[in-house]
């Protein structure tokens, strides 16, 4: 943090561009949520693509609409969604790391495919933590670039970390293909069941792993709510109690809602279960209208998935 | 305080691929909480570094554990271990109370008259008899530092209102069914609202950060308005209030 440099000038700053770390935690307890990367698997990435360990914090561009500006000589990298991305007005190839010189304008348009991109800066962005965690959770005043919640917004200056020699430096650095994800296509959400699974009728069950299910346009990082056939459950409410990332909650009108990074804590709503935390990102790319298909997994192909994914990345 | 779980209990659920819910209760107490603190004790201790987060809430406690270094299976049977041994806290009589000043006002509490009313007593009464009990906190949630405490004289029990406000002024002191709070922040809320504390609930600068925390016990005390002002709490009412 002291030694921190201006990297990076916003000239706009579009609907929605926070800076994300790996997530708050140890304070879930007192009413904080968890925050961090919505899609993980584009801000690992980004991340990745730029040498930095996993948690540096890294920014997400929701929808587009932001230009910056760099102040020095940088090397970063685009993943997650296309939204259109030039360097000096000339179209950018995401999924790969790049040099951007001082002077050099950065700009993201609008989803072409997917809807949250992620820009890491090699030795990473620089930010004071808060609750030992620099994730920007606008409802709660914490975290982000200036540690106070705040989406960036004109004329803001991004601190970076400089990269130690010989790390990070490389140039042209690309994801493989089975990386790249291409969000347009139907995506298949898999789905721990949980302890009130049994608690729905057995129709209502047949039509949640069954039926397709749209992702309406309240969706925001809280949650997602999907709509479709309604499902009904015999408890209607519960006790509140704590909520897990990825959990597929069913409030009395039948329409799950898929609860994301800034989630409350607690909750009484009686779930069908919980989305693996690739689940999870896959959903946070999709469009308002886009069609996504529920499936029951057991917890060790999954345990499975989840651990490849982050040997990526040890 | 009843020094057995309920029969069938306690039960571990799956909640996803990195927790576990334990459920100690099924119904709502005062007499839960000496044991979900005890449990979150012995998890912080059992679970060590490979611990993520704890959320206990009423009835149960999330556990968050990394599932790169512990399995659902493993967690599954450190956390069975340690259920088998598990005792509540132990609390003295006298165990510290942590006490808000509220300055009762209809100007900052503008659910004071309906309560009374619903309740048939004076407000004055409704004061007296919110502030006579000794509360538990229950569970943190919401916003950063609101604490659900209980459980509130059954005479004033009220339902939340049928709209809720875009803008609850911080310090809010409120009940909703037989449960109180106050907010920590400015936060949209639909909550009955009493009155006001000047106490701080949440400050990222402070240890522990929130000043009430799950399993505490906790008193309201009335203060005048001089004294709300002398302990820096903002007496505008509620649309001007910050």
């Amino acid at each position: 943090m002291s030694d921190a440099v201006d990297g990076l000038r916003v000239m706009r700053a579009g609907p929605l561009a926070l800076l994300q770390d790996a997530g708050r935690c140890g304070v879930r307890r007192l009413g904080v949520t968890q925050g961090g990367p919505a899609d993980l698997h584009g801000w690992a990435w980004a991340n990745h693509l730029v040498g930095n360990a996993w948690g540096t914090p890294a920014l997400e561009v929701t929808f587009g609409g932001l230009e910056l500006v760099a102040e020095r000589d940088l090397t970063v990298a685009v993943a997650g969604a296309d939204l259109g991305a030039t360097l000096d007005g000339a179209p950018l190839d995401g999924w790969r790391s790049f040099s951007l010189e001082a002077g050099q304008r950065l700009a993201f348009a609008t989803p072409v495919n997917g809807l949250r991109a992620y820009l890491a800066v090699a030795g990473g962005f620089a930010a004071p933590p808060v609750l030992g965690s620099v994730a920007c959770v606008v409802r709660e005043g914490l975290g982000g670039h200036d540690g106070r919640g705040h989406r960036l917004a004109e004329g803001d200056r991004l601190r970076v970390t400089p990269q130690r020699a010989g790390r990070g430096c490389e140039l042209g650095h690309e994801a493989p293909s089975e990386a790249r994800i291409d969000y347009r296509r139907p995506a298949e959400l898999s789905l721990l069941p949980g302890a009130q699974v049994g608690e729905f009728s057995g129709e209502s069950l047949y039509r949640a792993f069954n039926a397709p299910w749209r992702v309406d346009d309240r969706a925001d990082r809280m949650g997602v709510r999907l709509a479709g056939p309604p499902l009904s459950c015999r408890m209607t409410s519960m006790i509140s109690e704590g909520i897990g990332l990825g959990a597929v909650q069913v409030p009395p009108d039948g329409q799950p809602i898929a609860l994301l990074n800034d989630r409350q804590t607690i909750g009484g709503y009686p779930r069908l279960g919980a989305l693996t935390p690739l689940a999870c990102s896959r959903l946070a790319q999709c469009l308002p209208g886009q069609e996504v298909r529920l499936k029951a997994v057991a917890t060790e192909p999954a345990l499975e998935d989840y651990r490849r994914f982050r040997a990526a990345f040890a | 305080m009843s020094r057995r779980l309920p029969r069938g209990l306690p039960r571990l659920e799956p909640a996803g691929l990195d927790g576990w819910m334990v459920r100690l209760f099924d119904t709502i107490d005062e007499a839960n909480m000496p044991w979900l603190t005890a449990l979150v004790r012995e998890c912080e201790a059992a679970f060590g570094e490979t611990l993520v987060d704890l959320v206990p809430s009423y009835t149960t406690l999330l556990v968050i554990f990394d599932p790169l270094r512990l399995s659902p299976a493993e967690a599954r049977q450190r956390l069975g271990a340690l259920l088998a041994r598990l005792t509540p806290d132990e609390e003295a009589a006298d165990a510290p109370v942590k006490e808000l000043p509220v300055w009762y006002d209809a100007s900052v509490g503008p659910e004071l008259g309906r309560l009374a009313e619903l309740a048939g007593m004076s407000r004055e009464a409704v004061i007296a008899c919110h502030s006579e009990r000794t509360y538990r906190v229950f569970a943190l949630g919401f916003a950063p530092g609101f604490a659900f405490m209980g459980s509130v004289d059954a005479r004033l029990e009220a339902p939340r209102l049928e709209t809720p406000r875009r803008r609850v002024p911080a310090g809010s002191v409120a009940v909703a069914g037989r449960q109180t709070a106050a907010y920590p922040a400015v936060t949209p809320g639909g909550w009955n609202l009493i009155g006001r504390t000047p106490a701080v609930l949440f400050d990222r600068d402070r240890e522990g950060f929130s000043l009430l925390q799950v399993g505490d016990r906790v008193r309201f005390v009335p203060i005048e308005r001089a004294e709300f002002e002398r302990r820096g709490g903002d007496a505008r009412p509620m649309e001007e209030a910050r």
